[in-house]
């Protein structure tokens, strides 16, 4: 049987949410996904074009509030979990490759 | 002792918060190196909020409905300065700069929190096995996980650390834990407990909730933290429930239906030792004065996988903020982009890893109405379902879980199995509709069972009406 999702889409699909998986991860995976598409695939049989979707529990409407100024974060307390810190700001490393 | 007498107690001046404390945090001493309920004890911090609420009392100033009593928190539940991990690595050692809205009406009430629990990484998992920090095991059996995602807090209550915990539920991570470890377990209705302050998995679907050794504690725990939070938009703008008032008024004349999809012979793979109890429950019911009678909710058998796509698919976007720049450690490669990949390749278990990429599947172009959209479409079908049923009925039952508590390693090769766990938990979660776990006595096994009470949304009040009457009569001493 062809399995739902082949390897090289797991591997496109890993580079779309940055991670890196080595060869064995990447057989792992695979059929590890296949297995839970394919349980996914009784949905197949099912006829809902007449069937509107539901993106929540509940109608949602916006939800707005008066635009007051609160309380906000102290900056040196949010600095404080960053993993690199440069003048108030977050430090990373070059951004476009170039050093 | 139960969370409403030790209040009592210590408002009444009979017994100082100190001393509760001080006898939970022994226990913990005790047992907690085979449980490995917490990733976190916080006592020093314990026994010093214990003080204040004793010299609050000296001097007679009035206290909340949980003055000294001791609570344990998920550990996806921000705390201020106090790590806040996920079962991850992604996220060792941050301290949040805030407290969840739960965590200040907690305080407010006088609860003592005593640590984070353990749970599955990001709540992703039904034996509490994938958390990076280790597994969690069941009180009643060490061999055998206590469920999941939120396996410490449901052991945590179980073992005697504390009477009180919270959870957060997204397709059964409160309901089946306390099922397998023989607690009390609360889902609510989606909005009626804030979601400020908890890590984010599938935003549609999470849901905060308490756990509990009685069905009273877990009333009066949820009308603590339940009522409309502005900082939660999602949050339903309605006041703080009044359970304890309708609590002891019973079932007569209660029509309950018995989802025949998720009970007996309609659910596959179900053990003899859970559908034995399901018909013990119904008569109980039928004693007290209920009507009971089988009631279907056809599209129900899909909730498994319209949510392995929408969790999964919600998890990609929400799990997309961990990238090592502002937050949490970092691993550091030569450009930003490497960076992220590399913080996140190191930072993430492998189930976070496939629901993250599972969900980013299912979300990409050519393949996004093949499952999400068809997803969202069975969802509504689940809705309209649940909605024919409270035609007939005003609340439904169900078991929590297919079996009792399974061994460690059990289920971990093959992640559909683990899924299954949650097949009667999941259609409540996607209908955004309140349903708790009951114990209800044990299996051949020696190990508790729990019954799934599910009602309409905003419909909490019947569902412990139910829960209290299964209770008592459940001929189990569950204190």
């Amino acid at each position: 049987m062809v399995q739902r999702i082949s390897r090289e889409e797991v591997a496109h699909v890993a580079r779309l949410a940055q991670l890196a998986l080595n060869e064995d991860e990447l057989d792992a995976f695979t059929s590890q996904l296949a297995a839970i598409l394919d349980h996914a695939a009784d949905l197949e049989a099912l006829n809902v074009d007449d069937v509107e979707p539901s993106t929540h529990p509940f109608p949602l409407k916006n939800v707005l509030r008066v635009d007051e100024p609160g309380e906000g974060f102290e900056v040196e307390e949010v600095l404080e979990v960053a993993p690199e810190v440069e003048e108030s700001q977050f430090r990373v490393p070059p951004i476009l490759g170039e050093s | 002792m139960k969370a409403t007498e030790i209040a009592e107690k210590v408002l009444s001046g009979e017994v100082s918060a100190r001393s509760v404390v001080e006898h939970h945090i022994e226990t913990i001493n005790k047992i907690e190196s085979d449980v490995n309920a917490f990733n976190l004890v916080t006592a020093e911090q314990a026994l010093m909020d214990a003080d204040e609420i004793d010299s609050k009392i000296a001097s007679g100033e009035t206290l909340g409905p949980l003055a000294g009593v001791p609570i344990s928190i998920k550990d996806n539940l921000c705390t201020r300065g106090v790590e806040t991990t996920c079962g991850s690595k992604i996220l060792e050692g941050w301290k949040p700069p805030y407290n969840a809205t739960v965590i200040e009406k907690l305080k407010e009430a006088g609860a003592v929190v005593m640590g984070k629990t353990n749970l599955d990484e990001f709540a992703m998992g039904s034996s509490t096995e994938n958390s990076a920090f280790g597994p969690t095991r069941n009180p009643h059996n060490l061999e055998l996980v206590p469920g999941g995602s939120s396996g410490g807090s449901a052991a945590a209550v179980a073992a005697g650390f504390s009477p009180l915990a919270l959870g957060s539920d997204t397709g059964g991570s409160i309901r089946q834990p306390a099922a397998l470890c023989g607690v009390v377990g609360v889902k609510p209705t989606y909005g009626r407990v804030s979601r400020y302050g908890l890590v984010a998995f599938a935003s549609s679907l999470d849901q905060v909730g308490p756990f509990a050794n009685t069905v009273s504690d877990a009333a009066l725990t949820l009308e603590v933290i339940s009522g409309h939070d502005p900082r939660d938009s999602t949050s339903i703008p309605e006041k703080p429930l009044d359970i304890s008032e309708v609590l002891d008024q019973g079932v007569d004349g209660m029509r309950i239906g018995v989802i025949e999809e998720l009970s007996g012979k309609g659910l596959e793979g179900i053990s003899p030792d859970v559908s034995s109890r399901v018909e013990e429950a119904i008569k109980v019911f039928s004693n007290a004065g209920a009507i009971v009678e089988s009631a279907s909710v056809p599209a129900s058998i899909y909730g498994l996988s319209a949510y392995y796509v929408i969790a999964p698919a919600e998890a990609s976007s929400n799990l997309a903020r961990y990238d090592g720049i502002r937050f949490g450690p970092r691993t550091e490669a030569a450009t930003t982009a490497e960076t992220m990949t590399a913080t996140r390749t190191k930072g993430f278990g492998d189930e976070v890893k496939r629901r993250i990429m599972l969900g980013t599947y299912a979300l990409s172009a050519g393949y996004y109405d093949a499952y999400y959209g068809k997803s969202q479409r069975v969802r509504t079908l689940i809705m309209n379902d649940f909605a024919k049923a409270y035609e007939k009925f005003d609340i439904l039952i169900s078991p929590t879980a297919p079996t009792t508590a399974f061994p460690l390693g059990d289920k971990t090769a093959d992640p559909m199995q683990m899924y299954l766990q949650d097949v009667c938990t999941i259609p409540s979660n996607l209908a955004g509709h309140p349903a708790m776990s009951v114990p209800f006595g044990f299996g051949e096994d020696g190990m508790p069972v729990g019954i799934q009470i599910l009602a309409p949304a905003m419909a909490e009040r019947e569902m412990f009406q139910a829960a209290k009457v299964l209770e008592s009569e459940s001929g189990e001493g569950i204190e």
